[in-house]
């Protein structure tokens, strides 16, 4: 054991002298997952690249917000899916307090916004467009919400403004926000029964999208400063009177210290960058062929072997 | 009622109690019907009253955390465990850790927990236990239930040991008594997620995480327990002790400690279930195994292969609850002197050696030593062919029960509750409390209640308050007729508790996705939850109580010809009424702990802020909020006690 730390300090010594020949320290990477499976399988996917270069990785459970500050403190290595709608104000928080680091974007783009199934539109064809959602607001009532349409969104904790939005485009419209992300994905199920239009917060890359097919809400587009200036937009009065980005981060992140300790990992980090229809695949390998993570992140390896050896590799 | 005025305490004193409690119910009233003309400071807590609570307990947080250095101690002691709990993983499913020798055969594992079950109780609880494990395996679940129980075999000792020392101290030190009892009756009533944010912010997040708040969790009835144990030790025995010239240390080990054993084991029996209670729970903050991969399944909405789950842990905890009541029942055995070693220790060289065959058997059948997911069975389809078709067959009822709760009933409540001005409700109170226990009673309403409305989230504690209560009713209407059937007879007892213990060891968890496809997201789903854990302990206390009646007063009325239901109402009911409304305080306990938890439907209650609180790691606000519900439960249960108490006095019971 005792030779085995002094070998990992020469080891890091050696790496902050010249990064390129840096062995990789022998504790383990703490990879984190959460409670969706597209991460939890790209985390197993770069786990195993990991483990294919010779190092030891373990992967930790932890909440999806709280990350960030277990990163900083080097509790755990890394993050593989930083949402900029979801996620961005906590990873801004925390690189701010200092520890953590942006390592780059996936070539993947985000999109969170107001979302309906198909048969939502049988009953209101004029979607996707906003006003006619306006105009079908009664479509989608319920006994909690009156004559208005109910807007099921996501836990309070996600800070999305949809009551906001409601208000600065003056819609017929009730904000219920939903507790979990388990709740709006049973509520949608429900609803397919009856085919009982409903609306609600959804986001892309989802595995929902291979369940249940459906569209976003057309908002006024996202333009820089609608959020904080009431003059942008078109209600010249408030702000938020507009949707959100239609191509939102979908961002690494790394503990300050990875560099050093892990140097060769690192460099394949920095290079790792996923596809939206990449990340859609590993969610339907667990949630459509109920592979377990592991297993489903070992296929798609084999599949995709062409992808990731450059990233091993690297480019030189 | 009949027998209750026979033998009531001192009469003009009830009358003066009563009288003082009509006055404060009419200023009640009057504060209520005359809001309008309130001043503001009367309808709602005035923001001078308002203490900044939560910025107090960080600071004193921040302080003993960083300026004292007690993460540094809890940090170390926390790698401590670390090693602990990586030699249990390695053991059980192979971590790659020290002493690298796992992971062991399952069959060998299901082979020791059999011969277990044998020696503690015989072939039944041998085939129970070892069938148990051999689900797991057969399910695909084998990794999960050993990251599980590879925290639970760490986290159960150190419970134990924690509780027994603390009990111990607790019965020799007056003092220290006196510290400990409002603390654990805090600590018990306390929602979880309140101290797994101190957790998160001492220990970090992972299996360690997981065991600290698992033993957070269960050692508090341990310390109970031990102390009841250790009280009710005669002096009999001890002077025995004494003569026999033992030190006060051999007094302790070899007097005091077995007497209390029956006590004891039960409270060992207490921390395994209240560990397993906390598998889902703990994974929020990071523990691995059946509860992290639970919520996984729930959030993909797999209903059916999360009850394979919950059937598992259900399985674990009432095979656990067998050995360790078999271990409580059991009389050590004495064989004959001269008995040679083989004799005696029969058994353990049997398990050695079945040890030993499954071990080479697992080497040369791969599947004897593990089974993957490929190889694994599932009942998935059949469960949710069977949910879908509940749900379908209780849709059209659904929809309109959905519709009529809501606009009549939860919707008008709500906006009552919170109508009422602040200070209607304390004098309301006030009271009840005054009417139950007196002016002492009456205080400690006020000062629960008070410090709520001092904590600036009377709103949202309102709102808690209509759940729980409304859900408690609900529940009382379900659990009080089916606890009057199920004391009927010994066989249908048997099976209502038998129903009782599975849905209390079921992880709520997987109700809460069902409840949503069937009444939607709104208090309806909530209250459905909440209800369907509130009822169990109503439908226990309440058979217990009719069965716990003395026989000779039942004989006693059915020779004065009472019918059955005369007996039942005038006799076995108002005999049962104060073990019922144990149920009843206990019902309430469980409901507060559910409608946090039922904030994952969505609710605007104090669990909505609990769960910010936790991502958002805000000890403060956390600890606050969890104490408005403690402080909700711990009313409840000091106005059922004393009530309870006093009528068990009448009715001559104790």
């Amino acid at each position: 054991m005792r030779s085995k730390t002094l070998l990992s300090a020469t080891a890091v010594a050696l790496a902050t002298v010249s990064m390129a020949q840096a062995q990789d320290s022998s504790d383990p990477i703490l990879i984190p997952t959460h409670n969706w499976s597209s991460q939890i399988v790209m985390s197993h996917v770069v786990g195993q690249i990991f483990e294919s270069m010779g190092n030891s990785v373990e992967y930790v459970s932890t909440d999806s917000q709280a990350v960030y500050e277990s990163i900083r403190l080097g509790d755990v290595t890394l993050e593989l899916e930083v949402w900029e709608g979801a996620f961005g104000p906590a990873f801004e928080t925390a690189v701010a307090k200092g520890g953590i680091h942006d390592v780059g974007d996936h070539d993947a783009v985000t999109r969170e916004d107001w979302w309906y199934p198909l048969w939502a539109k049988e009953a209101c064809p004029g979607l996707p467009a906003w006003e006619a959602l306006n105009e079908c607001a009664e479509l989608f009532a319920t006994p909690e919400t009156g004559d208005k349409g109910r807007f099921l969104g996501g836990p309070v904790d996600w800070l999305k403004h949809d009551q906001e939005r409601v208000d600065a485009l003056s819609m017929d419209f009730v904000v219920v926000n939903a507790g979990s992300a388990s709740a709006l994905w049973a509520e949608v199920g429900a609803a397919e029964r009856d085919k009982r239009p409903v609306v609600i917060f959804n986001w892309t890359p989802n595995f929902v999208e291979a369940l249940y097919p459906g569209e976003f809400v057309e908002f006024p587009e996202y333009v820089e400063g609608c959020k904080d200036d009431p003059a942008v937009g078109p209600n010249p009065d408030m702000t938020y009177d507009c949707g959100n980005p239609a191509n939102g981060y979908l961002k690494k992140a790394a503990w300050d210290g990875m560099a050093d300790k892990w140097p060769g990992a690192y460099e394949t980090l920095k290079r790792i960058s996923f596809t939206n229809p990449q990340i859609a695949e590993m969610a339907k390998l667990v949630d459509i062929d109920e592979l377990e993570p592991e297993d489903a992140a070992a296929e798609w390896l084999e599949n995709n072997e062409a992808v990731w050896t450059p990233w091993v590799e690297g480019d030189a | 009622m009949t027998i209750t005025a026979t033998n009531a305490p001192a009469p003009e004193r009830t009358e003066t109690r009563l009288r003082v409690a009509q006055i404060l119910f009419a200023a009640a009233l009057c504060l209520a019907i005359g809001r309008f003309a309130l001043p503001d400071f009367l309808v709602r807590p005035p923001e001078w009253l308002i203490l900044p609570f939560a910025d107090w307990i960080n600071a004193a947080f921040a302080f003993v955390r960083d300026d004292l250095g007690l993460i540094h101690v809890t940090r170390a002691f926390a790698d401590g465990l670390e090693w602990v709990l990586d030699v249990t993983a390695n053991l059980l499913y192979g971590k790659n850790r020290w002493p690298r020798l796992g992971p062991i055969p399952w069959t060998v594992i299901a082979i020791t927990a059999a011969m277990i079950g044998y020696a503690l109780n015989g072939w039944r609880l041998a085939a129970f236990a070892g069938l148990t494990f051999v689900w797991i395996a057969v399910m695909g679940q084998w990794q999960w239930a050993m990251e599980t129980l590879s925290v639970i075999v760490v986290a159960a000792p150190v419970s134990v040991f924690l509780g027994l020392s603390m009990g111990i101290l607790a019965w020799k030190s007056e003092g220290f008594r006196k510290i400990l009892n409002p603390l654990l009756n805090i600590a018990q009533s306390l929602p979880h997620f309140a101290y797994m944010i101190p957790v998160v912010v001492f220990i970090g997040v992972g299996p360690k995480a997981g065991a600290i708040v698992t033993v957070i969790f269960s050692v508090p009835p341990m310390i109970r327990m031990t102390l009841l144990g250790l009280q009710k030790v005669s002096a009999e025995v001890v002077e025995a002790g004494h003569m026999a010239g033992a030190t006060r240390w051999q007094l302790l080990r070899y007097v005091r400690l077995p007497t209390a054993r029956t006590e004891i084991l039960v409270g060992i029996n207490q921390v395994i279930m209240q560990c397993l209670a906390m598998v889902v729970l703990a994974s929020f903050i990071g523990m691995p195994g059946l509860g992290q991969k639970l919520l996984q399944l729930l959030q993909a909405l797999k209903i059916g292969r999360s009850i394979e789950i919950g059937i598992t842990i259900v399985l674990l905890a009432v095979m656990l609850d067998r050995c360790s009541k078999a271990w409580a029942m059991k009389q050590p055995v004495h064989l004959e002197k001269g008995a040679s070693w083989l004799t005696r220790h029969k058994l353990l060289v049997l398990w050695a050696a079945l040890v030993v065959l499954f071990w080479l058997l697992s080497l040369a059948f791969p599947l004897l030593h593990e089974i993957g997911r490929r190889d694994a069975l599932s009942l998935s389809e059949p469960l949710d062919a069977m949910m879908d078709w509940i749900i379908a067959t209780l849709d059209p009822v659904t929809q309109w029960l959905r519709w009529f709760l809501i606009v009549w009933v939860l919707v008008p409540l709500r906006d009552g509750m919170l109508w009422l001005p602040f200070s209607a409700v304390l004098m309301f109170l006030m009271a009840v409390g005054w009417a139950i226990g007196g002016k002492r009673s009456a205080l400690i309403c006020l000062a629960y209640f008070g410090l709520i409305a001092m904590s600036g989230w009377w709103d949202r504690a309102m709102i808690t308050v209509y759940t729980v209560t409304f859900s408690v009713f609900i529940a009382t209407l379900i659990g009080f007729p089916l606890g009057i059937w199920g004391s009927r007879s010994e066989g249908r007892a048997k099976v209502a508790l038998l129903v009782c213990d599975t849905l209390q060891t079921f992880p709520s968890f997987i109700y809460l996705i069902p409840v949503i496809m069937l009444f939607g997201v709104n208090d309806v789903a909530v209250v459905g939850a909440v209800v369907l854990f509130a009822a169990v302990p109503l439908v226990r206390y309440t058979i217990e109580g009719l069965r716990g009646v003395p026989a000779s007063l039942i004989e006693a009325a059915d020779m004065s010809g009472a019918t059955r239901n005369q007996t039942l109402w005038n006799v076995r009911l108002p005999l049962a009424l104060p073990t019922i409304m144990v149920g009843v305080n206990q019902s309430v306990m469980f409901s507060l702990f559910m409608v946090i938890i039922a904030a994952f439907i969505g609710t605007q209650d104090l669990g909505q802020e609990m769960q910010r609180a936790l991502s958002s790691s805000d000890v403060g606000k956390g600890l606050v909020l969890g104490l408005a519900v403690a402080f909700m439960g711990l009313t409840v249960d000091h106005l059922v006690s004393v009530w309870a108490g006093r009528r068990r006095k009448a009715l001559g019971l104790d």
